[in-house]
């Protein structure tokens, strides 16, 4: 099996994609000759020219409304916004018009857009260039949303998000495109061919949007996470010597509501960690449900690990990042209680 | 001692508020004819002047005169006619519907029917329209029938939009017309990424989009107008400059100082700036703008002066904030009348065969009227399936929607046994 870190794992969904499906065009700041500023789209326009990979002006509010006009007229295009903290001025086409489109018009218009956005911080981005703002688009009826946290699932998921006649957001958490990260960040760097899921199959195949993974079986509790933060968890866990069960959400709309809510049910308990900021965080969104189908199976109030709700620190990073130290308390927490 | 020069905050103000003098002096206007009419390929900064001239075909004599006259059929400036009478006409009874409750919303587009009108008919079928809200004289052109269009207004069981939609918000994909949103500016640079697949995939294709001058302020403007140019998009960009955005008058979307087609020379776009209250001008601007389309010379930026003669809505009073007689000094005239009157001037056309016409149309409107009510109102007849509001947020309902949509039905069914009245009483 070849072994691909995340960007190898992306481009070669999107290369497959170009090649299967000539409605299929890539665009984005910096996406065509160079390639993408984290290499994501590295060749693909040598390879399948300037009219399919396209560089854009910088105007995300632009990228957006082209690729839903694009869209409309029949082709697939997979829009990159170079930083998820870049977003904002394309949000008004994103919720107004991408999400809105096919309900408005009664299922006659609709734009198969996937926007690619990397997501997430941990790499000294401060606070322009680490945020994860899921929550927002979560949000907004009518977009999928989706943050793998491996190569395998990055790849699999971008050629469903591709596929799907719906609109897409994906997210990448770019800490992790290199390797795994367990939230140390004095620790060797580890590379995604030293992990299982660093094995990527070199053709075509796809992860289901919509379905969650059970990452590690467990008893004791549950841990709710996607993106970076499921190996923070799993970490923390591990330091714990808590038999603990992860889920992996993979994509946060629509959310797999059964696959945590069974796994709460067995194990009574339940901690949600994600990266970006508490309050009107997604995490809110899990724990309602969590509360609202399995309270009777609860042996413990739900704890949230998040980001603090202040913008991404340059200089504290690694105060901000919810770190195996914020994650363990928190499932301390809930192992003491009840 | 001389005061000290210091920065002052300049607050835009209309030449005329109610109980003022109209006044329409800011406005430069070229004679008819004035224009010169460049070849379809001439690069954008050698036709600037146009940008601040104003083509016109039509003059004071009802005689079409200079380079941009159209030489159309007059079998072709009849069906003009016919089209935006129809427009007319079926404004004026939907406004009277929604005076008398049976829609909640309407919009007219009194005075502005040759923008739309000449425009759907200097295109070509398979080019793709982006409409704002006040182009319903396209859907005249392209022929959708007055009943469908009754229907999306009345939100009634043969809705296109299944009652999802505000009235006027229409849609058609058969007849290549993309869906009104009701946020404004949003289509403009949308039109430019259907021209930009257009041209990937090459086809002849090309797209056409309107904003107002008021929501050329928004940003979508600005980056419609990137694209465009860097990709030399096919596309046709129209700026309806009726003089008011609601209440707003022009000199807030910035056009105080300079025309709103001069923008498009500073992004390399040919701006042509016409009298939008001109049949004649309006189709040869568009017909010329839609060659070069076609020839690969890329986009114009077509500003049409006109002027909003009704309210902005059926919500809006325009007496609080603009002279009462505005409309009937706009010194462009009036585009029904002027074609008219050029058909009659030709020969082609009398005052007779024009009652008749306004005759048939209105028995038009009243008959589709009579048949769009069969289908229910807003308040009367028979209803939507409330079910159909989970329908299309996705293309396969979700779990979550289906739980959404499992609760309304319990709540509606509860409801109806405990014999509580429905959501109209």
């Amino acid at each position: 099996m070849p072994k691909m870190n995340m960007i190898q794992a992306l481009n070669s969904a999107m290369d497959i994609m170009l090649g299967r499906d000539p409605t299929v065009v890539v665009m984005g700041e910096d996406v065509g000759y160079f390639g993408g500023v984290f290499r994501t789209t590295d060749g693909l326009q040598r390879k399948y020219g300037e009219h399919r990979v396209l560089d854009s002006p910088i105007s995300e509010q632009g990228i957006v409304a082209t690729a839903i006009g694009m869209g409309v007229n029949g082709l697939r295009p997979v829009a990159e916004i170079q930083f998820a903290d870049y977003i904002y001025p394309g949000y008004d086409q994103i919720v107004s018009e991408l999400a809105r489109l096919r309900y408005r018009s009664a299922g006659e218009f609709y734009a198969p857009v996937t926007i690619r956005t990397p997501c997430g911080g941990g790499i000294r981005g401060g606070q322009t260039h680490s945020q994860s703002p899921e929550a927002i688009f979560a949000h907004v009826c009518g977009v999928k949303v989706v943050m793998p946290s491996n190569p395998y699932d990055a790849k699999g998921l971008l050629i469903a998000s591709i596929e799907d006649d719906d609109p897409v957001v994906f997210f990448e958490p770019k800490r992790v495109y290199n390797g795994p990260f367990d939230g140390d960040p004095n620790k060797p760097a580890v590379p995604w061919s030293a992990h299982p899921k660093g094995e990527v199959p070199d053709g075509y195949y796809t992860v289901p949007i919509g379905k969650a993974e059970i990452v590690r079986p467990g008893t004791q509790l549950t841990i709710v996470s996607y993106g970076t933060m499921v190996y923070v968890a799993e970490a923390a866990a591990r330091a714990l010597n808590l038999d603990a069960e992860i889920i992996d959400l993979r994509s946060i709309v629509p959310l797999d509501v059964d696959t945590v809510c069974t796994s709460v049910k067995k194990t009574g308990r339940c901690v949600i960690v994600h990266e970006a900021t508490r309050f009107g965080g997604f995490g809110g969104e899990i724990a309602a449900t969590v509360q609202e189908e399995c309270f009777w199976n609860l042996e413990a109030p739900i704890q949230r690990v998040a980001g603090w709700d202040t913008p991404y620190p340059h200089a504290f990073e690694w105060e901000y990042f919810p770190g195996q130290a914020r994650v363990g308390a928190a499932l301390k927490a809930v192992m003491e209680a009840g | 001692m001389a005061p000290r020069p210091r920065s002052r905050l300049h607050v835009p103000h209309p030449p005329a508020r109610p109980g003022d003098a109209t006044d329409f002096s800011y406005l430069k206007i070229d004679r008819a004819g004035a224009a010169p009419k460049p070849d379809v390929k001439a690069p954008s900064a050698a036709i600037a002047h146009l940008a601040n001239g104003l083509v016109r075909v039509l003059d004071d004599e009802h005689r079409a005169v200079g380079a941009w006259h159209p030489r159309l059929e007059p079998d072709v400036l009849q069906v003009g006619l016919r089209h935006m009478l129809l427009t007319r006409l079926f404004d004026d009874r939907m406004q009277r519907t929604q005076r008398q409750g049976r829609i909640s919303f309407y919009m007219r587009s009194l005075g502005e029917e040759a923008v739309s009108v000449a425009q759907a008919m200097a295109l070509q079928p398979g080019d793709m329209l982006f409409p704002s809200y006040r182009n319903q004289g396209i859907y005249m052109v392209r022929g959708r029938p007055l009943v469908d269009l009754m229907c999306q207004l009345l939100s009634n069981t043969r809705d296109m939009c299944k009652g999802r939609q505000l009235p006027v918000m229409y849609h058609w994909k058969e007849g290549n017309i993309f869906s009104i949103s009701g946020n404004l500016a949003t289509q403009f640079p949308q039109a430019v990424g259907w021209a930009m697949a257009a041209a990937i995939k090459g086809e002849d294709h090309l797209a056409c989009t309107w904003i107002g001058e008021g929501s050329s302020a928004e940003g979508d403007f600005h980056s419609g107008m990137i694209f465009a140019e860097v990709y030399q998009a096919p596309v046709i960009l129209n700026i309806v400059n009726n003089q008011y955005a609601i209440s707003t008058f022009q000199g807030f979307a910035g056009g105080e100082k300079v025309t709103f087609a001069a923008r498009g020379v500073g992004y390399g776009v040919p701006g042509i700036r016409v009298d939008g209250n001109d049949f004649l001008a309006v189709y040869a601007v568009t017909q010329w703008a839609a060659e070069r389309a076609r020839k690969g010379a890329g986009p114009t930026l077509i500003e049409h002066l006109t002027y909003r003669a009704s309210a902005h809505s059926t919500s809006d009073d325009p007496s609080r904030y603009r002279p009462k007689d505005e409309a009937e000094r706009w010194p462009l005239g009036d585009p029904v009348e002027r074609l008219k009157q050029h058909l009659i001037a030709l020969g082609e056309w009398s005052e007779e065969r024009h009652a008749a016409l306004v005759k048939e149309l209105e028995d038009q409107v009243t008959a589709s009227w009579k048949e769009a009510v069969k289908y229910g109102t807003l308040n009367e007849g028979p209803r939507l399936d409330p079910d159909l509001m989970f329908q299309d947020v996705f293309k396969e309902m979700p779990e979550h929607l289906k739980k959404q949509r499992a609760a309304l039905r319990a709540e509606l069914n509860e409801a109806r046994a405990a014999g509580a009245a429905g959501p109209r009483s």
